[in-house]
């Protein structure tokens, strides 16, 4: 073969150029496959607001619903558990909820629209597990100092009644509100912000 | 009739040379003729995949990937299929069976070198199939759709979400719902069946040919090679086939012995190899009290639990698996097998596998602030043989190495010994029984013992410096 006389400059131009041709056709390629992971459309769609009637809800009383497959609580708090949150500041790592998420209307001292009515979504903010609801005040195996709140067993992250975290514990910030609004004293809806309310 | 058969099979033979590929891997393969037990889990771990597969093969004929259905499916393969329940046991014992051996073969690595040069490729493609293999057991975990099958599903995930930025679209993504949802399911069975399976083959031949390449190590840690005879072939290598397949044998032998006494007698093991939460039902509304990963995940649980912050946790997790990718290049000691290396090491490594396991059992415990010191502890032992090991494998003195494999005494050679011993610890007394006759017993003899055990001591405290 004669090989004399060949353009090796064009013929490297031409390799690279098919590579860096064909590298982005295959990330082009890439985007239908790896979007498909992404939720459907059915999965995006129902995500709908969940109403619940809180009329038989007693003091002291937890009852779990599931909004968009999430646990969330409605917690009845007697004036026992609302007064021990004035004094939890030194034991709290976000006392005041400025890292946490919630709706503007329960970002307060006790994390809830009305003071004894408290909704929170059930998922640590660590790893997501829900945490058990333990009122009692000093059980053995969480020492003399707890007052009551929520309990994650599996990375053993603690939360106050208000749902806000306790130092040195994996969970980086308080439990989520979600967004919810009462329709009536006894009706809530969650899901739905209380701005949703006056814009309309 | 036979000169036929002959011509047929040359004729395959002239187009597909399967006769070389099995010179070059089987027949003609030279390994070190010196292996020991330790030696078994290679070809162990090929066995459990094997299983595995076709297992796995047959569970999908009656699997239903659908959190409205899965659950019932696996119960529908357990009562009403015929021998289904065996079909899931022997899959569900064979993923535990499958990181047992894969644990004791990467030990078998460690303490004999065999990740150090020319090994690095053949051990970072193993660590590759360790991590293909944690995706598949993660994968395979969610299907049953169980109580620990979801929430331990939701973890797992929700440790992405720690990655700044990124964190939360990329848990979104890996889910295919906000929540772990149908979605997920269907996704997770196609990795288990399809995808991850696909990569550990392609992997484990890797494996194989880097292996095959450069020669496999041995107790002794030096390099058959070196010597070799007028023909090319180590003086200290036989041929892997009938050598070492026929030995690998006994080994399966012994690995089925117990591997069938736990399908039959132990199936969950309890409650380490299938958890007991996992025969309710997936609730996504309530967490069960306990929960914690399967045994093979808990040494690295344990380490994530160790840390009180999220990222750091997740980063020191997946560290404490990276980090062996690195041994190659952290060790710098001149000598591989631990035979020849200096007390330091073996202390060393003594404390790594202590940690290990303790940390393995700390991850199956709550999160009370005794086990979460505990852990933390065992978490810088942990870290500490690998980070420090540059430092004291360069500053360790090491004994000199052989140039040819040394021969261990046989079990036939060390039964005079083992009399001897046995002589030592007991002692005959002549004892008058009731009906006056007398006959001469074994006993124990107290102070033979103690010799026994300080000698035991001694020889041990000799080998470890």
């Amino acid at each position: 073969m004669n090989n004399e006389g060949v353009d090796t400059s064009k013929r490297q131009f031409l390799t690279s150029a098919l590579t860096v041709v064909g590298a982005v056709g295959t990330g082009y390629l890439a985007v239908p496959f790896l979007s498909q992971m992404q939720p459907s459309s059915k999965a995006m769609a129902a995500g709908a607001p969940v109403e619940v009637d809180i009329s038989k809800l007693e003091s002291g009383q937890l009852l779990r619903v599931a909004w968009r497959g999430k646990p969330v609580w409605i917690l009845n708090r007697p004036q026992r558990m609302l007064k021990i949150l004035d004094n939890m500041d030194a034991f709290l790592e976000d006392p005041s909820s400025n890292e946490s998420i919630q709706p503007e209307s329960s970002k307060n001292a006790v994390r809830s629209i009305k003071p004894e009515i408290f909704i929170a979504v059930g998922l640590c903010t660590h790893l997501g597990c829900s945490p058990t609801f333990r009122p009692e005040v000093a059980p053995p195996d969480l020492g003399d100092d707890w007052e009551g709140g929520f309990f994650c067993p599996c990375h053993g992250s603690k939360f106050d009644l208000a749902g806000r975290v306790y130092r040195s514990v994996p969970a980086p910030t308080n439990l989520e509100i979600p967004p919810y609004r009462y329709i009536t004293d006894t009706q809530i809806i969650i899901g739905e912000d209380t701005a949703v309310e006056e814009s309309a | 009739m036979k000169k036929q058969i002959t011509a047929c099979g040359d004729w395959i033979l002239d187009r597909l040379a399967m006769d070389k590929v099995w010179n070059q891997h089987m027949a003609q393969y030279y390994a070190p003729k010196n292996f020991n037990f330790w030696y078994f889990f290679g070809s162990l771990a090929l066995l459990v995949l094997v299983n595995q597969i076709v297992t796995g093969i047959f569970l999908t004929m009656n699997y239903k990937p659908d959190a409205k259905l899965a659950f019932d499916s696996v119960e529908y393969i357990m009562r009403d299929v015929p021998w289904g329940w065996l079909i899931r046991y022997m899959h569900s014992t064979g993923a535990s069976a499958f990181f047992i051996v894969v644990y004791l073969h990467m030990f078998r690595g460690i303490m004999y070198g065999s990740f150090k040069q020319p090994r690095e490729l053949i051990w970072i493609f193993g660590m590759l199939i360790f991590f293909a293999l944690m995706a598949e057991a993660f994968t395979g975990y969610l299907l049953p759709w169980g109580q620990m099958s979801y929430w331990g599903a939701q973890v797992i995930i929700s440790l992405f979400s720690a990655i700044p930025i990124i964190g939360d679209d990329l848990s979104l993504w890996i889910r295919g719902d906000f929540v772990i949802a149908d979605a997920t399911l269907n996704r997770f069975f196609a990795f288990h069946v399809i995808a991850v399976p696909l990569v550990i083959l392609l992997l484990v031949f890797l494996h194989i040919v880097a292996l095959h390449e450069v020669g496999s190590n041995n107790p002794d840690g030096i390099e058959i090679k070196a010597n070799k005879d007028k023909q090319g072939i180590p003086l200290d290598g036989i041929p892997f086939h009938p050598y070492y397949s026929v030995k690998d044998i006994v080994g399966v032998g012994v690995f089925l012995f117990f591997f069938a006494a736990i399908i039959f007698y132990a199936p969950d093991m309890g409650g380490y190899f299938l958890e007991h939460d996992n025969f309710v039902p997936a609730d996504p509304l309530k967490t069960p009290e306990h929960i914690a990963p399967v045994w093979y995940f808990t040494p690295y649980y344990a380490i994530l639990r160790a840390v009180p912050d999220k990222f750091a946790g997740v980063i020191a997790m997946g560290a404490s698996v990276f980090v062996l990718c690195l041994l190659p290049w952290l060790d710098r000691s001149p000598v591989k097998s631990i035979r020849y290396r200096g007390g330091i090491y073996k202390k060393a490594l003594f404390l790594f596998v202590v940690s290990f396991l303790s940390l393995g059992y700390l991850g199956t415990q709550p999160a009370t602030d005794t086990a979460i010191l505990m852990t933390r502890i065992f978490t810088v032992i942990y870290f500490a043989f690998f980070l420090l090991m540059p430092i004291y494998t360069r500053w360790e003195k090491v004994k000199p190495v052989p140039t040819r494999l040394t021969e261990q005494p046989s079990l036939e050679e060390r039964i005079p010994a083992i009399v001897d011993t046995f002589n030592e610890v007991t002692v005959k007394k002549s004892i008058t029984t009731a009906e006056g006759d007398t006959v001469i017993k074994l006993r124990p003899n107290p102070s033979g013992i103690v010799t026994v055990l300080i000698r035991f001591l001694k020889k041990l405290k000799a080998s470890l410096d």
